[in-house]
């Protein structure tokens, strides 16, 4: 088919033709003519956000929810520069977003006019990869290839900045395009050779662990996962950005490694002698000081970008793929593997392991004066919502404890922003995920300080009806910073008081306000009653302004740039590695 | 640390050197020298880009480079399996009495001289990082007014060519 139409129809045409159902945006000068075509699409739902950082993270939600790519646009100049913290966010945790902003007429493009800024030049560093479009006949070819590339190999955030003259002049548009992208070419497919080594490794080693990231869940492979680690009976640790990959109520599940991990699951990796790791990063908070991280063990490592292959560690076994095909490839070698009748015996390990998880479960402490523990709301949410619900949290130590505390058995229900640690992604994340499932309970597990930063987007929720549900954990402070101080500076709490006895904001009144049912809770016995009271609430968002203890703290810890192996429990209580109580 | 060459075959776009000189900032590694141009296909640039690295880091270069989506292939250039180029045009102060000394030396180091003056001559040469070193310091005692540099373009001994299969990729593709 081929149509006269102008650059902008074209532009919406594209979007619809890729399979975008939903754009979160706001309007402005230089985008201007692409709102008008899409005033009349059918297919294409606009939202209009309230600021540009929540229609990023919006986008972000929807596309950890669905598995599809999310969609954001702006405009020109400040419109664009909005949206560069989700982009940064999306690309640190490789999630597929496109972005698409409006650029200046391109004659005007170089000449500091109004509203001009390089946002290609700017996102340079933090985009999969980036296009300035100044001609309407590269719009379509433009857009699938931004979405090729936001969603395959490692997903990713990509840019598609539009001049205001492409998007005004005549095109003839023809679906589908041809892409031209001669430089991009993902592997998927593992080299069988590494795979069967790697096989080999996993069945002479006496203390393996399956070191999983949020690249299982990326490739859909939490299926294979589960299979691979009943066949050969390996313990399982799930990092932050793979809660939820694998089951949190199975027996093999030592918990979330790294700075707040569990001490079963910082144990393992420590004392393993194999590490097998999937689709994850040896970032820092995981590996703590690099130099003394799993100090024993060889690594066989699989990632579908090879450049993170060796970059922190030494990879002994190093596979590029998508991780579902090498899960599946293993599971295969390990058949053969055991068919031969060489089958790995890891029951000296799972003493170990069970024993670490016996004597130092997660806990946390009550107050006696009490006053709510920010824990006990986790548990009493994982109780009442369940695991079938959404969670997204924001950053902080409502994010650990949410990480902690809530269970999840589902991959993709627990939503945050891991490698940027951006404040302020939980509710319009929780937006976007409810609008991409609104089959789906979502709650916004969010920290006072991280809900002054983007609960505009309340307003959002309550116009278009997105009835997400938010639960404020409040102390009043920027927490995690003030455990810090508390820790590392004498308890010197500069500038992390947010001044709660004032209640400016009032929670409940604001949620009021933008039009959702704002709850408070400041007593344990009262929080089931309030989350169930929330839960019965459909039609509008609610917010639940739980009042927290400020004492509170997360636990474990391992001390930044230290070694793993310190890990702390609770306050100066170290574990003892070699067993016994 | 040991010197690398790269060839690196780009996509001929705008903004795709800015691309490739700001991963290498960004990620810490040292340039000592890029050279870019066209190539003998009107869709591709090559880029000679020689670092200072480790081996290790090195793989992180090629790694990080692979990943720029304008980036087509990349070829590590052993220096005795290449030739290896630089340009330099150097002004050098000349009298009367030491003008035949100058052309002398040009002579010897096979440049040429591309510009007369009373009190001046401009020269040019090519070669290796080691001769060019080696012509600026015999000619310094005569006074170097100017030097100019490119950097070092590269290409493989014998019969094969780098362009080939990934031309042929850029065809499927077209």
């Amino acid at each position: 088919m081929t149509e006269k139409m102008t650059g902008a129809q074209a532009l919406v045409r594209a979007l619809e033709q890729v399979g975008v159902d939903t754009v979160f945006g706001i309007p402005g000068g230089a985008i201007l003519p692409a709102y008008d075509p899409l005033y009349d699409s059918t297919k294409v739902r606009h939202v209009l956000v309230r600021h540009e950082q929540g229609a990023g993270h919006a986008a972000e939600g929807y596309a950890q929810a669905t598995g599809r790519v999310g969609v954001c646009m702006a405009t020109s100049g400040p419109g664009a520069t909005n949206l560069v913290t989700p982009i940064a966010d999306a690309y640190m945790d490789s999630v597929p977003i496109v972005a698409i902003t409006g650029q200046v007429a391109s004659p005007l493009i170089g000449t500091d006019a109004f509203q001009e800024a390089d946002i290609s030049g700017i996102t340079m560093p933090i985009t999969k990869h980036n296009f300035l479009v100044t001609s309407a006949d590269d719009i379509p070819r433009t857009i699938a290839e931004a979405f090729h590339v936001a969603s395959t190999g490692r997903p990713g955030p990509v840019l598609v900045d539009i001049s205001k003259d492409a998007l005004q002049s005549t095109t003839t548009f023809s679906w589908p395009p041809v892409m031209q992208l001669p430089g991009y070419r993902p592997v998927t497919r593992p080299h069988s050779k590494q795979i069967r080594e790697a096989a080999r490794l996993m069945t002479e080693a006496k203390r393996p662990v399956f070191y999983v990231g949020g690249g299982v869940h990326k490739a859909h492979a939490s299926t294979e996962l589960l299979e691979l680690a009943e066949l050969t009976g390996i313990p399982v640790v799930t990092t932050l950005m793979a809660r939820g990959t694998f089951p949190d109520s199975h027996p093999q599940h030592m918990g979330m490694p790294g700075m707040h991990g569990s001490v079963s699951a910082v144990g393992a990796l420590q004392r393993a002698d194999l590490l097998i790791a999937l689709g994850t990063r040896f970032d820092d908070r995981v590996t703590g000081q690099l130099s003394s991280f799993a100090p024993h063990a060889k690594v066989i490592h699989a990632d579908i970008d090879p450049a993170e292959i060796s970059k922190n560690r030494h990879a002994d076994v190093p596979i590029v793929g998508d991780c579902r095909e090498v899960i599946g490839d293993l599971i295969t070698a390990v058949r053969a593997e055991q068919a031969d009748g060489r089958k790995g015996d890891y029951s000296e390990w799972w003493r170990l392991l069970n024993g670490y998880k016996e004597t130092y479960p997660l806990g946390y402490e009550e107050f006696a004066d009490g006053s709510l523990a920010p824990q006990y709301v986790m548990e009493r949410l994982s109780a009442l919502v369940g695991a079938d619900a959404i969670y997204a949290a924001g950053v902080g130590q409502h994010q650990m404890w949410a990480a902690q505390f809530i269970k999840y058995e589902n991959p993709g229900t627990f939503l945050n922003s891991g490698g940027a640690g951006t404040m302020g992604y939980a509710v319009p994340a929780a937006m976007g995920a409810k609008m991409g499932r609104p089959d789906k309970v979502v709650w916004a597990v969010d920290g006072d300080g991280c809900f002054q930063m983007t609960n505009q987007e309340l307003a959002t929720c309550a116009i278009e009806g997105v009835p997400i549900k938010v639960a404020v954990i409040n102390n009043g402070n920027l927490g995690m910073v003030r455990q810090w101080q508390t820790l590392f500076y004498d308890e010197r709490y500069s500038n992390t008081d947010l001044q709660r006895v004032k209640r400016i904001p009032d929670f409940v009144k604001l949620a009021e306000a933008y039009g959702c049912v704002g709850l408070r809770c400041e007593r344990p016995e009262d929080v089931d009653e309030t989350i169930r009271k929330a839960m019965e609430i459909n039609d509008v968002p609610v917010v639940v302004d739980f009042v927290v203890h400020q004492d509170a703290m997360v636990w474990p810890m391992v001390a930044a740039g230290t070694s793993n192996d310190d890990i702390n429990y609770a306050r100066d209580m170290a574990p003892n590695w070699e067993g016994g109580e | 640390m040991s010197r690398h060459t790269l060839s690196v075959l780009v996509e001929n776009k705008p903004g795709v050197l800015a691309r490739v000189a700001a991963l290498f900032s960004r990620r810490g590694f040292n340039i000592d020298s890029l050279a870019v141009g066209p190539t003998e296909h009107d869709d591709i640039s090559r880029m000679t880009i020689v670092v200072n690295v480790e081996d290790l880091p090195l793989e992180q270069v090629t790694k990080q480079l692979n990943k720029l989506v304008n980036v087509i292939k990349i070829v590590e250039l052993d220096n005795s399996q290449s030739v290896q180029r630089e340009l330099m045009l150097i002004k050098v102060r000349t009298d009367s009495e030491s003008r035949s000394h100058v052309l002398e030396l040009v002579n010897l180091f096979r440049a040429r001289c591309v510009d007369v003056a009373p009190d001046a001559v401009t020269i040019e040469v090519t070669g290796t990082t080691d001769k060019l070193e080696a012509f600026v310091r015999v000619l310094e005692p005569y006074g170097i007014k100017e030097l100019v540099q490119s950097g070092m373009v590269a290409i493989g001994r014998g019969a094969r060519s780098i362009t080939d299969r990934s031309l042929r990729a850029l065809d499927r593709s077209a």
